[in-house]
């Protein structure tokens, strides 16, 4: 049962998309969730779709991947779009009941809204898939560089996501294995009411408390054991390199917000 | 017949790309009382198997009949399979969960939904069985000792009395006098209570010692089903699996080829050393 969750849902494979640095790659998905909110109008999302069914053909993932996590989320999007709605004021009443009115202009910014949620899922959908959770937190920790200065501890911060990912997959194992040791013992996990469902989680949430307290002990002393010691004077053996490919991208992305910002105006 | 399946097939994440067929077309049949161990090198199955025992997981293809109830049957109260069937898995140690030993032994035969008095009278049972003395009932079971953390939760499982008692690896990283102690109270536990006791164990000579009858598991099939004499007779297949025989007959085959007529179907330590000594009477 829980053997079907994927967190950190990378896709492997061989693309143009998946071989640029990550760091470009976290830049540009900023960028662009940016370029979303700078748009605002239909024009601006025809652009974002063509330039994003490029990026999604490039990246070799298939459709299906991307468009998982907008079921997620759709519960939100209905809401957003619901509450846009009803709630918009305007001067072109379409049809109205008692004091809430639907109006052209609410239905027009109720699609902007839906729009730009779905886009931001399917950005950020297309970074995590392309991009290893260990890329993904060697560009955070060379983004977060330059804030050392002001005390903030990058490469603890990277090694800290870093372990955190590790540990997810290895988590919902063992919960599994516990759930399954219990319900052996008679537990039952779902029936009764919330308070009964609360109460029935302990002997699941103690086990699993203490196991991931001595997964830490331990994975703490193998590192302690092999002289690790945080981010000074450490060396990498993949060290990150812009290239050719990811000026192009800088390029593109570029241009993409420049088309956005054109898009208000057209 | 306390447990049979029939063809039973069963396939992990069935329509993803990352399926796995984990057991293939099972036919086993086990009688009430029997002593069984399996064996099997890691990922052969086993776990997935033992799991189908108490209804943790239901065939993908095929039946299975637990002391006469069929998995397969919609109406089927899985609790009460799971009353019958005590699983005991690897590192059980790894459930505990409550504030005393007592209370934790207690829980599974309090989802039974017995009487206080009765689940009293099954906590102070069980914990006896596996030797853990009255003195000890209102420590935090994360106080104690490897071995003893681990008698206290086979023991959770023992006080739910069950008819089927399945241990997956319980002597796993324990050391040889926490192992004989284990092994000993599992020997004792069927001799006196008669249940059907099922074994899973990488350790040969254990498994030796102890059962009547090995299923050896192969790449998600039933490779070998006998007496132990029978299975280990087969050495040279069982290493093709990753297994071995106990090491014993290794020795007396060793010694055979050095020209001493020394029998090579012994099982344990104890019949080898007294195979060996009996020769070496007869030669002087």
């Amino acid at each position: 049962m829980i053997r079907d969750i994927t967190i950190g849902q990378y896709f492997p494979a061989e693309s143009w998309i998946h071989k640029l640095d990550p760091r470009v790659k976290i830049m540009s998905t900023l960028i662009f969730i940016i370029a979303l909110f700078v748009a605002n109008r239909y024009i601006g999302y025809l652009f974002t779709f063509i330039f994003m069914a490029t990026v999604i053909y490039l990246s070799k993932v298939p459709v299906k991947y991307m468009l998982k996590g907008i079921k997620a989320i759709l519960v939100i999007i209905i809401l957003t779009v619901a509450l846009n709605i009803f709630m918009t004021p305007g001067e072109k009443v379409l049809w109205s009941y008692k004091s809430i009115n639907i109006t052209a202009e609410g239905l027009y910014i109720a699609g902007i809204m839906a729009l730009r949620l779905i886009f931001l899922i399917i950005g950020s959908s297309v970074l995590t898939l392309t991009t290893s959770p260990i890329q993904l937190t060697d560009g955070l920790e060379k983004l977060l560089n330059p804030f050392k200065k002001i005390g903030i501890p990058a490469h603890e911060i990277a090694m800290m996501m870093t372990i955190a990912l590790r540990f997810i997959p290895i988590l919902l194992e063992e919960t599994d294995k516990i759930m399954k040791a219990q319900m052996a013992r008679g537990a039952d996990f779902e029936s009764g009411g919330i308070i009964k469902r609360a109460k029935s989680l302990i002997p699941l949430l103690v086990p699993l408390f203490i196991s991931a307290f001595r997964r830490a002990d331990e994975l703490a002393m193998a590192m302690e054991a092999r002289c690790y010691r945080g981010g000074e004077n450490r060396t990498r053996m993949k060290q990150l390199k812009i290239k050719k490919q990811d000026y192009v991208a800088m390029v593109s992305i570029g241009l993409f917000m420049g088309i956005m910002i054109v898009s208000r105006f057209i | 017949m306390a447990i049979i399946f029939n063809g039973v097939s069963h396939v992990y994440g069935e329509g993803s790309p990352f399926k796995r067929v984990a057991i293939n077309n099972i036919n086993l049949h086990i009688k009430k009382g029997e002593f069984i161990g399996i064996i099997g090198h890691t990922g052969s199955g086993k776990s997935t198997l033992i799991q189908h025992f108490n209804g943790l997981l239901k065939p993908t293809e095929g039946e299975v009949i637990i002391l006469g109830k069929n998995l397969n049957d919609k109406e089927l109260s899985l609790k009460e399979i799971r009353q019958k069937v005590g699983l005991v898995f690897q590192y059980p140690e790894h459930q505990l969960f409550e504030t005393t030993i007592f209370k934790d032994v207690a829980f599974g035969p309090e989802n039974m939904g017995l009487s206080k008095e009765e689940v009293d009278k099954r906590v102070r049972e069980a914990l006896e069985m596996v030797g853990i003395g009255e003195d000890m009932y209102d420590k935090s079971p994360f106080d104690l000792s490897g071995g003893q953390k681990r008698r206290v939760a086979i023991a959770g499982v023992l006080a739910m009395k069950p008819e089927i008692l399945i241990l997956d690896e319980p002597t796993a990283g324990l050391d040889p006098r926490g192992r004989d102690e284990i092994l000993g109270q599992i020997q004792k536990l069927h001799k006196s209570l008669g249940i059907t006791v099922i074994l899973v164990s990488h350790s040969m000579e254990d498994i030796a010692k102890l059962v009547d009858r090995i299923i050896v598991m192969y790449k998600g099939r039933i490779a070998l089903d006998g007496s132990p004499a029978k299975v280990f007779k087969n050495d040279k297949e069982l290493e093709k699996m990753g297994l071995a025989a106990p090491q014993i007959m290794y020795i007396m085959k060793a010694l055979r080829k050095k020209g001493l007529e020394v029998p090579v179907d012994v099982l344990t330590v104890e019949e080898g050393a007294k195979a060996i000594a009996a020769l070496l009477k007869s030669q002087k």
